[in-house]
């Protein structure tokens, strides 16, 4: 799973959320942070490895070494900051050029919800873009927890049902760590086309 | 090092300018600490971690060449007006809204910061302002290009202007050109240094052929929006230079730890290696336990005090492991390493980088660290250096001299350094900095481009303080306001013993390399 996002929109606070269900303030990502994390859905029990990326433009040409080869993108904006949303669908071109339709599950994450008194991005906005282009989507709030477990279990659902099929080993998470997946999907996992500069 | 320094060093104790390996090798049979390169205490055993860098020299070399080259430039009399419309420039400055948390710009507490320090580019576009915002500074900027071009139009270059107990220095460093404004007492030469650190951090994040590819594209570039989010690490750069004296010796300083330790650990870090590792890092804090290296590749103190102060300031390593491209621009300023920088538990202080030259291996860096961490948690040499995590300092009371309150002695032929806490007189911040002071100012006698000094002792009312460089070491030391010239130089030799019979522990003597 790879998070994507502007700077600030919460990213980190998700990916912490998942894993630890706590919620404190870091600093901003330097790069790219890896964890792993296990869901357990009602059969089957599914180890993700998360690649939380840096927002920051200067990690941009970085970022594509993490969403090839991932099983779920999210798309993560800050619904008080209307930039940010404008942001993700920056990202989604960049997804959608890289992308071979119906391989990698993508979500728009609306985050910090909490914050509705400030919204400039409306629920309906979100939802349009999100049934336009095919996507999931849910608003969440990582200082909360509001919807985390949701979005964490359906994505688990939606990459299950679309890998799950012909990987049948993966319930079995020790023996078949996802990135051992990536290596098997794509010829050249890392591949990079990436440019330098702005 | 120079002649002269070599012999007055060598005929004060030893007489002797036997080449520094047989002195190496004698070592271990004098009790005396020798003061030749490469015999003094906490001088490695084997080749040194670090480029053999003269050090601070090397930070200014280029601008004293220059200077040589050319007559001082002496406008002090003629720049005061401008500094006048500089300042002026400031007060003017209120049109631009300044961001509710900054500071006002025009304010007499904006101008009356110890030190400013500005980036703009050549077209004289701001980058970074320590206090306040770049858009509110955008005119003031703009007049400091202009200086620096109006005296290079006359083919000359603008270095410094003094005036009215302010000190203004230049670095141009093309396409950057950073300018620092001081009320300390600090030379230009120490000034110009912290902006190469500067320089340095902003090179370290985007490389300096993107930078040059970046301007030439677009002359008039705004480089924030590549550097936005990273301010903090220049900010907190600027924080270190004023109280780090790891940063004012060019050196970094040793987590104590028993060396049969330290050699397993070491061993272990050598024994995780991989075909891209160029280099093995594990820091406690802002201590260096071990650095394993690639045969023939050297780690520059100011790279490493520069990965030092992004793994201090970021909390985001703690959260998982953390991959990011990094320049080392000392190493190389046109390209990225790749460095997988996590701590080795949760909660510790043991932050292990391993710096690789392949952004495609992260899961390679990743098997290395578990690797190292299976062998070193088989061993005892794990505990004890958890142990030793408990006490990162000592004394200066262990050292038995009872007027020295604070030293800080650097190994040059290691570019490793030891100084004991802060003792109870200087616990305040504020007196933490204005000891930093007091060394900085011994500093910048000692290393002055004309006139440089070998020792010196200064007394004052709140303490007495000696330097001392050989061409072996570079020694600073405190002592109360009670003492004596004469107790002061005898407390050398005994420190300089101490130090000896202590090195295992303090320093790296062993460093190794894959
Ligand atoms: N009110 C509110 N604040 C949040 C929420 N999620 C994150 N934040 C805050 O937003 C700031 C940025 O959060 P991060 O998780 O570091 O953002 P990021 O997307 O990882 O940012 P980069 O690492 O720079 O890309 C922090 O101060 C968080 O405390 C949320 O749901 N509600
Ligand atoms: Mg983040």
């Amino acid at each position: 799973m790879v998070l994507l996002g502007g700077s600030g929109v919460g990213k980190s606070s998700l990916a912490m959320r998942f894993g630890r269900d706590e919620f404190y303030t870091t600093s901003p990502t330097v790069g790219c942070a890896y964890m792993t994390r296990v869901v357990h859905l009602s059969d089957v029990t599914l180890r993700f490895e998360i690649w939380d990326t840096a927002g920051q433009e200067k990690y941009h040409s970085v970022t594509p070494l993490y969403y090839r080869g991932a099983h779920a993108a999210l798309l993560v904006y800050d619904i008080s900051k209307r930039e940010t949303f404008i942001r993700a669908q920056m990202w989604l071109k960049e997804l959608e050029n890289q992308y071979i339709q119906g391989s990698t599950v993508i979500w728009l994450v609306g985050n910090k919800g909490d914050l509705a008194q400030n919204r400039q991005v409306s629920v309906q906005e979100g939802q349009g873009l999100a049934s336009h282009k095919g996507l999931f989507f849910i608003e969440t709030s990582a200082l909360s927890g509001e919807h985390i477990s949701e979005l964490l279990q359906s994505v688990a659902h939606r990459v299950y049902e679309s890998i799950g099929g012909h990987q049948g080993g993966l319930s079995e998470w020790q023996e078949t760590p996802i990135v051992e997946l990536q290596h098997r999907d794509t010829s050249n996992p890392f591949a990079s086309c990436c440019k330098v500069g702005p | 090092m120079d002649g002269e320094g070599q012999r007055a060093a060598a005929s004060w104790e030893n007489g002797t300018l036997a080449p520094v390996d047989r002195l190496r090798s004698e070592r271990a049979d004098s009790p005396t600490p020798g003061l030749v390169e490469g015999t003094e205490p906490g001088a490695g055993q084997k080749s040194a971690m670090f480029v053999h860098a003269q050090s601070f020299e090397d930070l200014t070399a280029e601008a004293e060449e220059e200077a040589r080259r050319e007559t001082e430039l002496d406008k002090s009399g003629e720049c005061a007006d401008d500094l006048k419309a500089l300042e002026e420039q400031h007060s003017n400055d209120v049109s631009s809204e300044a961001r509710t948390k900054e500071e006002d710009v025009s304010s007499e507490a904006w101008r009356s910061h110890r030190k400013h320090v500005f980036v703009l580019s050549e077209a004289g576009k701001p980058i970074y302002t320590r206090y306040g915002t770049e858009e509110a500074l955008s005119s003031t900027m703009g007049v400091m290009m202009a200086l620096v071009s109006f005296v290079e139009a006359e083919k000359n270059i603008i270095r410094s202007i003094h005036a009215d107990g302010c000190k203004v220095v230049f670095l141009t460093k093309s396409p950057l050109v950073l300018v620092g404004v001081s009320r300390t007492c600090q030379s230009d030469k120490e000034l110009l240094r912290e902006l190469q650190y500067i320089y340095y951090q902003i090179v370290s994040l985007l490389t300096l052929t993107q930078l040059n590819h970046i301007f030439q594209h677009k002359q008039n570039y705004d480089l924030r929006r590549l550097l936005a989010g990273s301010e903090y690490l220049t900010d907190n750069l600027l924080h270190r230079l004023d109280r780090d004296p790891g940063l004012l010796l060019s050196a970094v300083t040793c987590l104590p730890l028993p060396s049969s330790s330290r050699d397993v650990v070491s061993s272990s870090l050598q024994a995780a290696k991989s075909k891209s590792l160029v280099f093995s890092i594990l820091l406690a804090g802002d201590r260096l336990v071990t650095l394993v290296r690639k045969k023939d590749q050297f780690l520059h103190h100011i790279d490493l005090h520069l990965v030092f102060n992004l793994v201090g300031s970021s909390s985001s390593f703690r959260e998982g492991e953390g991959w990011t491209p990094i320049c080392l621009p000392k190493f190389n300023t046109a390209g990225f390493f790749h460095a997988h920088i996590s701590y080795l538990e949760p909660a510790s202080e043991l932050c292990l980088i391993l710096v690789s030259t392949d952004r495609e291996d992260f899961f390679n860096m990743s098997d290395c660290k578990k690797r190292f961490l299976e062998r070193l948690s088989k061993r005892t040499a794990y505990t004890a250096l958890k142990e030793a995590l408990k006490c990162p300092s000592y004394s200066v009371a262990q050292v038995g001299i009872p007027e020295l309150r604070h030293f800080l002695y650097k190994s040059k032929s290691s570019g490793l350094y030891t100084s004991p806490e802060f003792p109870e007189v200087y616990q305040s911040d504020e007196e933490q900095e204005r000891l930093m002071g007091l060394y900085q100012d011994l500093h910048s006698c000692l290393h002055h481009p004309t006139r440089p000094l070998r020792s010196f002792y200064r007394c004052s009312e709140s303490e007495n303080l000696l330097a001392w460089v050989t061409s072996g070491f570079e020694l600073y030391l405190c002592f109360s306001p009670l003492g004596t010239k004469a107790l002061a130089v005898s407390a050398v030799t005994k420190l300089l013993k101490w130090i000896r019979k202590e090195e295992d522990r303090l320093f790296i003597l062993s460093p190794l390399t894959y």
